[in-house]
């Protein structure tokens, strides 16, 4: 049994939210833009770095090591998304589930090994 | 105990005796908005209080002292400041995507606190899927930290984004982790259930040590997500000026704040459901008067009061650890934690197989 605040359904009040959270900063911008001060100079539109003028763009190429890193989190979590459902029904399951989700799990600490000993998780 | 569920019924009943039933649904949620938005914004403030202050006992300051009675109205004042600011238009940033950062910041954080159990029927959104909703939703947090750095068009807020992304994708593993270990446990995703199961011991008790060793596990990586304590780095300001929200001005810039506080309330209060037993008051099997003293203590107060006391362990961990560098933190993570939680996940199994558990 799932109680319901006013008996609306969840997914309404999820949207209900996520509009709660827009109308938040709809609304403080709205009040900020109307009573903060605003005074031009072309100095203040630069990149707030050290002072001097800036020296090239910043969307520019980064250090690969971020992206390995995001490609590893893809694969744990794609499969730890796998364990949620079996997780609730651990219990009705039984030893047939605990089996396949053995070969599973395998699969998944395999993943980190190889990971560990290709040296994925070094920071170069 | 008290159940609140009831007020709202008898809400309900009332608003369906005069007016139509889609106005009636309008109308209650505009009453869920409006309530959320406040709760989102008192809670707000009070943390920043709270923070300051904590902090200020750690260094053996005063903290805010000025504004109100012993300062309680300094984070209002604040807040009033931040609005006032000019919003500084700048030059050479993606318009659009910079816009969207706040946006996409807030609306996790504000799903998020929708889902936390506020005591015995005051829940906002209850699916029987809420704790992997919840870990759902709390990863757009990260998109819109990434989107912010990114559009700034500076290379501070750029490093300060890519560590945040790297951080807290890593850490979400073992906060994914250790949620699954409670799972296992509990027998259901669903947050009033787990609320439920735990009506004659907490789990952190029934669970003993793989619930200890995943709640370990769940509040170091719930502070690494969080961008706070040691592992600050991708707001470092002796480094990065203030990472991926430099370029932010005005009230833009107390959006992230906002976001980052209530962060903190998130992470704890789901702490507090998992480990904590949510709004259930404290019960001890075979103590009938003192479980029902217990009952008397309104189940609000009970989240409240444990949501507090676990973001005060999180704030005490910024004043005792120095921050860390981006390799020691990739590798607590992904050599220490990972593996841990892997194994914990296998005890917790067998101690669940074999009725090892209170």
């Amino acid at each position: 049994m799932i109680p319901m605040i006013f008996g609306i359904q969840n997914t309404t009040l999820a949207v209900v939210a996520a509009l709660t959270g827009v109308a938040l900063v709809a609304l403080a911008l709205i009040v900020a833009g109307l009573i903060s001060p605003r005074s031009f100079n072309p100095q203040k539109g630069e990149a707030y770095e050290c002072g001097i003028p800036t020296r090239g763009e910043s969307m520019a190429q980064f250090k690969v090591g971020y992206y390995l890193y995001a490609i590893l989190f893809l694969m744990f979590d794609v499969e730890t998304v796998f364990l949620y459902p079996w997780a609730v029904n651990m219990r009705t399951l039984g030893t047939d589930g605990l089996l396949c989700i053995a070969v599973f799990f395998g699969i998944l600490v395999l993943g980190l090994v190889y990971a560990w000993r290709k040296g994925a998780l070094e920071w170069k | 105990m008290y159940d609140l569920s009831k007020g709202a019924d008898w809400l309900n009943q009332w608003l369906l005796s005069w007016c139509a039933p889609w106005l009636t649904v309008v109308i209650e949620c505009l009453l869920v908005g409006v309530v959320l938005l406040l709760a989102y914004a008192v809670l707000a403030l009070f943390y920043i209080y709270f923070e300051r202050k904590v902090c200020a006992a750690f260094q053996c300051r005063l903290g805010p002292n000025r504004v109100g009675p012993f300062g309680v109205l300094q984070s209002v004042a604040d807040m009033f400041k931040i609005l006032i600011k000019e919003l500084i238009s700048l030059n050479h940033i993606d318009k659009f995507l910079f816009a969207l950062a706040p946006y996409l910041v807030i609306i996790a954080s504000m799903l998020c606190f929708a889902v936390l159990p506020w005591g015995n029927g005051i829940q906002v959104i209850d699916f029987n899927i809420g704790i992997f909703f919840l870990l759902a939703v709390s990863s757009i947090g990260v998109l819109g930290i990434l989107l912010a750095g990114w559009s700034s068009n500076n290379k501070f807020t750029l490093i300060g984004a890519l560590r945040s992304g790297a951080q807290m994708v890593s850490y979400e593993l073992s906060l994914g982790l250790s949620v699954i270990t409670m799972v296992v446990f509990a027998g259901s995703m669903s947050i009033t259930d787990i609320c439920m199961a735990q009506k004659d011991t907490w789990f952190i008790f029934a669970g003993h040590i793989p619930a200890v060793i995943a709640f370990l596990i769940y509040i170091i990586a719930g502070t690494a997500e969080t961008n706070r304590g040691p592992f600050d780095l991708p707001e470092a300001e002796s480094e990065l000026t203030a990472g991926y929200h430099t370029e932010y001005s005005g009230i833009h810039f107390g959006f992230f704040y906002l976001a980052e506080y209530l962060n903190l309330f998130i992470v704890a209060g789901v702490a507090s459901l998992l480990f904590f037993g949510g709004w259930m008051p404290l019960h001890i099997p075979g103590w009938d008067a003192f479980n029902h003293v217990m009952d008397f203590i309104p189940s609000t107060l009970w989240f409240i009061f444990k949501a507090v006391a676990l973001s005060f362990v999180i704030i005490w961990f910024k004043w005792t650890f120095p921050r860390l560098r981006i390799d020691q933190l990739l590798s607590l993570e992904w050599k220490y934690l990972l593996p841990i939680n892997l194994a914990n996940l296998v005890l917790m199994v067998i101690v669940v197989c074999y009725g090892l558990h209170f």
